[in-house]
């Protein structure tokens, strides 16, 4: 999912980039080149919990990725992110101190009916300010958390961030089992074996408090988890990517994604998450996506906020509108990632993320 | 424009004739420009630095949590407070020394990138737009600013070995770096000062409204609001504005050459201005002609000067440098770069000039009657009008110097003052000058004798701007001399009072400093350990130290008073009444017996001024009070310095003892001697370039001297000619006219040294007490007057020396020509 910011956040980091820079298929070719020796994302590996929870050391990037859809007691639409990026600087073990090879970068958002608001925290790994630790599970940079309240791995969790002007305290209780993408957790992100680990939690219901300039409301809804690590994700010629997590009324889950390439047809992947848990991983014929509709962004720039998105195979066709057009990343590295709508075959909500524009 | 150029020709003409008074319009020019933009370019380059070094995070303006005691904050202090949301961001520092005669320390600054609050400018960049992955990653970076890179003697890209072994990260020039300051990652400067999960400072946004500290680190932290300005600029201002001063004062007296010279040429050309206008020349024509030429001649002037200021500049920055880093602690760059705007600044300044000083003679030119003939000795007939205006002039200004010297309270006032009186000096002088002669005529008895002295009034208007200078550089010497030597003898005295104990130690830390005492106390020879505790205050809005002293014979009996009250040792010693540094309690307004407010942590305190001292050098103010009672009110105040007494056979075995077991590095453990020799060191350093600037005056003077006695010689055939015709030898005419440059001369040394002694006074009594806040004896130093007396006759005997010889060798054939000439 989240095949995200994370993947520029190692570009951010490294290279410096910073809000002017536009991403260019140039910049990428960095991260589609070698992979020196970190260590390589392969289809043998099995994904074991709860340590796979924690954070995997070798591979040069990864994130803990929770987006919520909320309403809060009017009825209204609420959206929150809480998101922690690892990025390692050079390869090999973490080691404890300054010298710790890892870079932590926490991103919270809430978009609501007042508009979307943005915040992030950078910290450096091995002196304690942010972590992750597999079990109790535990992820917190600063006073950011996501943490195992009660149960075992990532079954019950509290998650609270703050930002100028706006705060969320919510709880996850999980409703189903862990989802995993692609070939048992494998996920192809290109035709040249660009891939990640990828597995999900989609079943939480959430109730909490979200605070926003003085005023308290309380919220409750659904949230969806994305745990992602690799080393190398992207191809050269991929420019950005448009990802999609939709909670669909009855209960099933839909998690989409397009890498649009430079030179044609974009990468397309996708799974199928019936209510009960049981996942088909979907191919790139199986699945339509058409932007439908731009908004330009305080930044000047213009992304796709409307999108007919269909899935012939499971006689999905629906139009997904974004609750706030202007849900706009202002972080080191900008994308937009903001809490959609559902109309047409289906009715739900989810949440769209769309980088490289 | 043809009209323009035909007659800029003529005049130019002029300067092919008489390349003299050419160069020395050039010379004036060049000189007061060279002095002028020396003295503008030091202080620049100090200013910039300041501000360089307030944006290394060094400075006080940043809110920042501060450790309570000692000088570190453990790590796990600082996890603590990011994990509970406040947004600090950790800085180490510490010195690193490197390979030098003396080792050269420089300061190592430890910063942590990602966490450094926004908008905060690291090196001129911000922090948003660092190079992580060079700076972080391997093998790292060590930012260093270009001058200090030269002092190390390394290129950018080398690795840094510190004296005890250590590698730095490669160098990286930073140009917008502070001088002295090295950054690395806070990991690497926890690694190289050896403080595994130390901190110095915890840094916060300055938008920040900080909550209360969590209870648990309530004990070790403080906040420290950003401080209001910045404290180097203000107690460093005085020192440039005496730099400034001397710098005005020779671009004044380098005015006087070029004015001196323009009016002679214009003296020269009024019959060629005459036949101009008389040709159809407009009046606006020849007055723009005049006013580019002068243009011409100050651009030409001003570039010399603005080129040999950089060069004046370079020489002395090494010594100002030294000076401002002992008084202030503040760093400033060996070498200078200086923005272009600095260069045109100096060539403005000497357009300008040349126009106030040849506005007279344009004014002149203005008004010259167009049938009148050119009469030499009409000029001469108004100087006479001239001089009871400027006596009158002279005598407003000797008024407003009285009325400065009452109401006045400034820095600004005290040079007001030294202005007008020196002003007022110099435009009296030729009425002095003047009277004295017609006094001496009336005593005259014989041809010649009346000859010498009435020749010698009718040489005087055109000696008189030469003569001013003159007075106002030997004046100046005489005063800033006095003021300097006075001072010495003062501050040595003070020093070798003070300066009683045997050992001085500045402990890292409280730690240290116990385990210093408890090991102290057991060795032999330790005949007192007097530690003191100090706490920075700001009072007024100026930075003070309260400084908490045991109750010794030591400061008893040492520690100089300049007023107290009976039984004032008595009265600090039960904690009942507190002593005031002279420029604090100046600064404050206090007197003796007032009642000082102190803000503590219990409150207000008040106590009684039961004393005042001298406090040379420090810019800070300074308090003394019982230690006892500084920890009754400021639980936490560290110990910051021990003072031992000990017998002296032992001193040198007991530093050595003290430097290896608490690895006491240079400027923590320091005796006796080396503390006065150090602080002797800043002070004559200090001097260095005011008495540098000094003599360049005094040079400056005496080419003014030269140059209107040269002009004059050629004018003055027509004088000598009928004495030779008489029967007077050429050099017997020749040793009557150094006679009369002489006499001159030491009426004018003669006053100078009445006048310079006055100027003296001024400086110690209201500049000195304005600029630092200390007033010093009034001394004067014979020796020093007859030696500056004898200089300015020296100098002007060597201004007279050329025009003479040349009168001497004349030719009788020139003399004779005089007759023929005349009209």
């Amino acid at each position: 999912m989240n095949a995200k910011a994370c993947w520029l956040l190692s570009l951010t980091l490294l290279l410096g980039a910073c809000e002017e820079t536009t991403p260019t298929p140039q910049g990428f070719a960095g991260l589609g080149q070698a992979s020196d020796a970190f260590l390589a994302v392969t289809p043998q590996r099995t994904l074991q919990f709860p340590a796979d929870h924690g954070a995997h050391s070798g591979y040069r990037i990864e994130w803990w990725y929770v987006t919520a859809n909320l309403t809060d007691e009017q009825g209204r639409d609420w959206g929150a992110q809480w998101t922690l990026f690892r990025s390692a600087l050079r390869p090999g073990a973490d080691q404890a101190g300054w010298y710790s090879p890892n870079l932590w970068m926490g991103h919270a958002g809430l978009s609501g009916p007042f508009g979307h608001q943005v915040a992030e925290t950078l910290a450096r790994g091995g002196v304690g300010q942010a972590g992750v630790e597999a079990q109790p599970f535990h992820a917190w940079i600063d006073d950011w958390s996501l943490r195992s309240t009660h149960g075992s791995g990532l079954d019950h969790l509290q998650m609270q961030a703050r930002g100028e002007g706006f705060a969320y305290h919510l709880q996850l209780d999980s409703e189903g089992p862990l989802v995993l993408h692609g070939k048992q957790g494998y996920s192809e992100k290109s035709g040249q074996g660009q891939a990640s680990y990828y597995y999900s939690q989609p079943f939480y219901r959430v109730s909490g408090e979200i605070e926003r300039d003085g005023q308290r409301y309380r919220v409750s809804g659904q949230a969806w988890l994305d745990r992602e690590w690799s080393s190398q994700p992207l191809a050269a010629q991929q420019q950005g990517w448009d990802w999609f997590s939709l909670h669909l009324q009855g209960g099933a889950k839909l998690m989409l994604f397009q890498v649009r390439q430079a030179d044609g047809e974009p990468y397309r992947a996708g799974t199928w998450i019936a209510a009960d848990g049981q996942t088909r991983a979907l191919s790139a014929e199986q699945i339509h996506l058409t932007p439908l509709h731009w908004s330009n962004q305080q930044t000047g720039r213009k992304v796709p906020t409307q999108w007919r998105v269909e899935v012939p195979t499971y006689q999905l066709s629906v139009e997904v509108q974004a609750i706030e057009t202007q849900a706009w990343m202002t972080t080191r590295f900008p994308y937009w990632e903001g809490p959609v709508r559902l109309s047409g075959s289906h009715q739900g909500r989810g949440y769209l993320e769309m980088t490289g524009y | 424009m043809d009209n323009l150029r035909v007659c800029l020709l003529a005049l130019l003409s002029h300067w092919r004739r008489h390349p003299l008074q050419f160069f020395s319009i050039l010379v004036g020019l060049w000189l007061a420009t060279t002095l002028w933009t020396g003295v503008q370019a030091l202080n620049s380059q100090a200013r910039s630095d300041y501000a360089r070094a307030s944006a290394v995070l060094a400075g006080p303006a940043q809110v920042q949590l501060i450790p309570r005691r000692g000088e570190r904050i453990p790590q796990s202090a600082y996890i603590g407070l990011r994990r509970a949301g406040w947004p600090v961001s950790p800085l180490l520092e510490g010195r690193l020394r490197f390979a030098g005669e003396p080792p050269i320390s420089v300061q190592l600054l430890g910063i942590e990138p990602l966490t450094l609050p926004a908008g905060l400018q690291v090196a001129g960049q911000s922090s948003e737009r660092l190079d992580l992955a060079s700076f972080l990653g391997e093998p790292g970076q060590a930012w260093i600013a270009p001058d200090t890179l030269q002092r190390l003697g390394l290129q950018a890209g080398d690795v840094a070995l510190t004296l005890d072994g250590q590698r730095l990260p490669p160098l990286q020039l930073q140009a917008q770096l502070a001088p002295g300051v090295i950054v690395v990652d806070i990991g690497r400067a926890q690694a190289l000062l050896h403080a595994p999960d130390q901190l110095s400072r915890l840094l916060l946004p300055g938008d920040f409204s900080a909550p209360a500290l969590p209870p648990t680190l309530l004990d070790s932290l403080q906040l420290q609001p950003a401080a209001d300005g910045d404290d180097l600029q203000r107690l460093t201002d005085s020192f440039h504005l005496n730099l400034t001063a001397l710098g005005l004062l020779a671009f004044i007296v380098g005015l006087f050459i070029v004015h001196a010279a323009i009016g002679l040429a214009l003296e020269q050309r009024r019959g060629l201005l005459r036949t101009l206008r008389a040709c159809g020349v407009s009046l606006a024509t020849l007055l723009g002609t005049l006013g580019l030429e002068l243009g011409l001649l100050a651009l030409l002037g001003g570039l010399a000067g603005v080129a040999s200021g950089y060069l004046l500049a370079s020489l002395l920055l090494p010594d100002v440098a030294a000076s401002l880093r002992g008084l202030y602690g503040a760093e400033v760059a060996g070498q200078l770069s200086l923005s272009p705007l600095w260069w045109l600044t100096g060539l403005a300044i000497s357009l300008l000039g040349a126009l106030l000083a040849g506005a007279s003679s344009l004014l002149r030119a203005a008004r010259l009657p167009l049938l009148a003939l050119a009469q030499p000795q009409a000029w001469r007939v108004a100087q006479g009008i001239w001089l009871k205006r400027q006596a009158l002039v002279a005598c407003a200004l000797l008024l407003v110097a009285v009325a400065v010297w009452r109401y006045g309270d400034s820095l600004l006032a005290g040079f007001a003052l030294l202005a007008s009186l020196l002003l007022a000096a110099a435009l009296l002088l030729p009425a002095l000058l003047d009277g004295s002669l017609a006094l001496l005529a009336r005593l005259c008895r014989g041809p010649l004798s009346e000859w010498f002295v009435a020749d010698s009034r009718q040489q005087l208007p055109a000696l008189s701007l030469a003569l001013m200078a003159l007075l106002l550089a030997l004046a100046a010497s005489v005063g800033v001399g006095s003021m300097t030597e006075g001072f010495r003898q003062t501050f040595s005295g003070w020093l070798d009072q003070r300066l009683a104990a045997e050992l001085y130690l500045a402990p890292r830390d409280g730690d240290q400093a116990n385990a210093v005492i408890g090991w102290l106390e057991d060795q032999p020879g330790v005949e007192a350990i007097l530690p003191q505790r100090r706490v920075e205050l700001r009072l007024q809005g100026r930075p003070a130290q309260l400084q908490g002293i045991v109750d010794h014979p030591t400061y008893r009996q040492h520690w100089p008073l300049l007023e107290a009250q009976a039984n004032a040792w008595d009265k600090l010693a039960a904690g009942q009444g507190v002593m005031l540094s002279e420029q604090l309690a100046r600064h404050l307004r206090i007197t003796l017996d007032a009642t000082l407010q102190l803000p503590s942590e219990t409150g207000v305190q008040q106590l009684p001024v039961v004393a005042l001292y001298a406090d040379y050098g420090n810019p800070k103010g300074h308090m003394l009070v019982n230690v006892d009672w500084l920890r009754q009110h400021w639980s936490q105040a560290p110990i910051s310095n021990i003072s031992l007494r000990v017998a002296p056979e032992q001193v040198a075995s007991l530093k050595s003892a003290l430097e290896q077991r608490f690895v006491l590095e240079g400027a923590r453990l320091i005796d006796q001697q080396g503390l006065k020799s150090w602080s002797t060191q800043i002070f004559e350093r200090t001097f260095a370039a005011t008495a540098a600037l000094n003599s360049l005056t005094l040079g400056v003077a005496g080419v003014a001297l030269f140059i209107s006695l040269l002009t004059l010689g050629q004018s003055r055939l027509s004088q000598l000619a009928p004495l030779w015709a008489l029967g007077l030898s050429r050099p017997r005419l020749a040793w009557l006219s150094l006679a009369q440059t002489l006499m001159l001369s030491s009426l004018t040394v003669l006053l100078a040294m009445p006048l310079g002694l006055l100027l003296a006074w001024c400086l110690v009594a209201v500049v000195n007490v304005q600029a630092f806040g200390w007033r010093l004896p009034l001394h004067v130093f014979p020796v020093q007057l007859l030696q500056l007396a004898l200089l300015g006759l020296l100098t002007s005997l060597l201004a007279a020396a050329g025009p003479l010889w040349q009168l001497a060798r004349q030719s009788p054939a020139d003399l004779l020509r005089q007759f023929a000439d005349e009209r």
